[in-house]
């Protein structure tokens, strides 16, 4: 092992990190061949980067070189920078002593496209494969899908990867054919549905046959770009609830444009908007967990994500008339749509009181916040708030008054990507 | 007023549990008897361990709890904090004082404390599974030193017996002066027969191989390389990685020389 190494993967790894997905949960690989590694269940971030992401994953492409030009991408074939790649071995020799010394979950490999999607294609399988065969590797493997690569390529993927992904990135059509010409949305949306049919197929074959071979079991996920085109919150959310309805996607990760590119088909921004990524991951969380709609959380009217406030209390106080909820009695499903009451306080509330009639010390107790929820429960019928405030007194009230610094803000883009998983 | 003293098993502290029946005398303190301090008043009663006694307890317990919240009075023990002996005396006897499943009533104070101790320590055991370095040793060995808030260590054995089947590898609590060793068949726990001192447990830049400091080195290389500059946030950093972790990374170490 020698500088050239240390200099590939600083490429590769530079190249790759821009794909924000670092997930290794829901795999269900156990170790039963007294191999390397098992990936069952809840992945687990092993190290934290500077800018406070998960590292999960040894992230890196095989190759930065590309024949595309897509405008947001720094392996753009016009952009002047190192190219690199590694050898098939290379890859599984770094993968399998990172994961020995416990500092990785598994591998998140991708590609820039060489020679043609196939060729690329065909060379992640293998790496996978080898991995699997030849090291026994039972670890997390997440495979990005080339686009372009054809049906029996994904497939073989599959049976190797715990994940395959097929990234969207530009959240319409036409910002595709504007910033990455060579793409287009149909020969995005199909390798994603022929992978869904998959996914199905195999359940139903697994159902029949306890020995039928699991295909990604751990799913398929996208990645959308935010704001490298014009989009609002609402297009890129409609889309979203779309691919979760549609295409059964276990995730769809957001990433905030961060400006590595002067190409002159893209905005001129200087900071990537990690405010409105954040919210935008909120309101994704709604829909997953909470059993909100996309059009409660916005509509025509309301296109944009507010961004001094969270999309759950920015909805309380569009439908006040639902509220006050009374603790007690109200149902789950309520008391989840509480601002500030979170699926943990939801439940412990739901199961504490069934012993007794909660109060607000109980609250206190269980490590509820109250801080936004008193505006909208009773407890006892006993509310914390004497008067009866409108919709903008409260929103003031928690973002400036009651000795509430503007935290909330950072506070919460904090807790959301612990859950990223 | 009764003080209840044991060995400090768990074994030992449920057969606190069932003398305290027998004699229908609740304690007002349990405490292991290394550390004991007979209080002035009261009686001190000296429990000796019965594994009999303690099966009658745990047997009980099976059916009145769930596993999940055994594992959680488990938890509660091995979270070692002050007190903990007469939180985990509350819960058995609530729980054994109704017919009811107790597990949810948030409103009792020892279930709270049950579960909050629980979930320190099951925190601290996740921390322990992601943060342990492991370095590969002159004769083979896969070998790591921890020094965990909570005694973890029976409780992460099962997660890295699974996931490291076919190395040996071998995790010492420094602080406790216990290790757990894995010899391609089973787990043991192991003590070092040194007398105790300090640096005992760490591994000798001798018996650290070449290999062993590239990976370290590419690993460090790829850490750097997968942050991303623009977004750089280091509270959000700390707040995952406190910094008392940081002595387990080799991430966090100074830059290594290849
Ligand atoms: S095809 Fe992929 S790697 Fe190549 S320029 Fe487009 S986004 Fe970048």
């Amino acid at each position: 092992m020698d500088d050239r190494i240390t200099e590939k993967l600083k490429i590769l790894a530079d190249a790759a990190k821009y794909d924000v997905s670092c997930s290794s949960s829901g795999g269900k690989r156990k170790n039963e061949n007294k191999g390397l590694g098992n990936a069952e269940g809840m992945g687990i971030c092993h190290s934290y980067t500077e800018d406070g992401r998960c590292v999960s994953l040894l992230k890196i492409l095989l190759t930065n070189h590309c024949i595309f030009d897509c405008a947001y991408c720094v392996t753009r074939k016009s952009n002047d920078i190192k190219r690199a790649a590694f050898t098939m071995q290379e890859v599984v020799d770094l993968t399998i002593n990172f994961y020995r010394r416990n500092y990785i979950e598994g591998l998140f490999l991708s590609s820039g496209i060489f020679s043609n999607a196939d060729y690329t294609m065909e060379r992640l399988v293998r790496i996978a494969k080898k991995l699997r065969q030849e090291e026994k590797f039972n670890g997390y493997i997440h495979l990005k899908t080339i686009p372009g690569a054809s049906e029996e390529l994904i497939k073989e993927a599959g049976l190797y990867a715990d994940r395959l992904s097929v990234n969207i990135e530009l959240p319409s059509e036409k910002s595709l054919i504007a910033l990455a010409p060579e793409k287009n949305y149909s020969e995005i949306l199909l390798p994603m549905n022929n992978i869904k049919q998959q996914l199905v197929q195999a359940k139903e074959e697994k159902k029949l046959f306890k020995s039928a071979p699991a295909f990604a079991p751990a799913g398929q996920s996208t990645q959308l770009i935010v704001g490298a085109s014009a989009e609002n919150d609402q297009q890129i959310l409609q889309l979203s609830s779309q691919l979760y309805k549609d295409y059964s996607l276990k995730r769809v990760y957001y990433s905030g444009y961060v400006p590595v590119s002067s190409d002159s088909r893209l905005p001129i921004i200087t900071e990537p908007p990690i405010i409105r990524e954040n919210r935008i991951y909120q309101a994704d969380w709604l829909m997953r967990f909470y059993g909100f709609d996309v059009k409660e959380i916005l509509d025509d009217s309301n296109p944009h994500l507010d961004l001094d406030i969270d999309p759950k209390l920015s909805w309380a106080l569009r439908n006040r008339h639902v509220f006050p909820v009374e603790l007690n009695t109200a149902d789950y499903e309520m008391v989840l749509r509480v601002p500030g009451i979170g699926v943990k306080s939801a439940k412990k509330i739901v199961s504490a009181r069934r012993f007794a009639s909660l109060n607000y010390e109980h609250l206190r107790q269980m490590g509820v916040v109250l801080k936004r929820a008193k505006y909208f429960i009773t407890c006892q019928q006993k509310s914390l708030q004497p008067y009866d405030f409108d919709s903008q007194r409260i929103r003031n009230k928690i973002l400036f008054g009651d000795g509430a610094v503007r935290s909330p803000l950072l506070t919460q883009q904090l807790d959301l990507f612990r859950q990223v998983g | 007023m009764h003080l209840y003293t044991y060995e400090g098993t768990f074994e030992g502290l449920l057969t606190v549990v069932f003398e305290a029946y027998e004699r229908k005398a609740w304690p007002t303190a349990i405490e292991q008897e290394q550390v004991a301090q007979p209080g002035i008043f009261g009686t001190t009663i000296a429990v000796v361990t019965d594994e009999e006694k303690a099966q009658r307890v745990w047997k009980g317990l099976q059916h009145r709890l769930s596993a999940t919240a055994r594992k959680q009075l488990y938890y509660t023990y091995l979270w070692e904090q002050p007190g903990f002996e007469l939180i985990i005396f509350n819960y058995i006897k609530l729980a054994f004082g109704t017919s009811e499943n107790i597990e949810g009533n948030f409103t009792a104070p020892c279930v709270l404390q049950v579960q909050q101790a629980a979930k320190q320590l099951h925190r601290e055991k996740h921390r322990m599974e992601a943060f342990v370095r492991f370095q590969k040793t002159t004769n083979e060995l896969y070998y790591a030193h921890i020094e965990p808030d909570f005694n973890v260590l029976p409780v992460i054995i099962e997660h890295f017996t699974k996931r490291y089947a076919d190395q040996r590898w071998a995790i010492y609590d420094t602080r406790r002066r216990y290790g757990a060793y894995y010899d391609l068949h089973s787990t043991t726990f192991v003590t070092l027969d040194a007398a105790p001192c300090k640096g005992m447990g760490v591994l000798p830049e001798s018996a650290i191989t070449q290999q062993e400091k590239t990976y370290q080195q590419l690993w460090q290389v790829y850490f750097d390389h997968v942050n991303i500059v623009e977004r750089k946030n280091p509270k959000l950093h700390l707040r995952h990685v406190p910094k008392r972790y940081w002595k387990y990374l080799s991430e966090k170490q100074p830059r290594l020389q290849a």
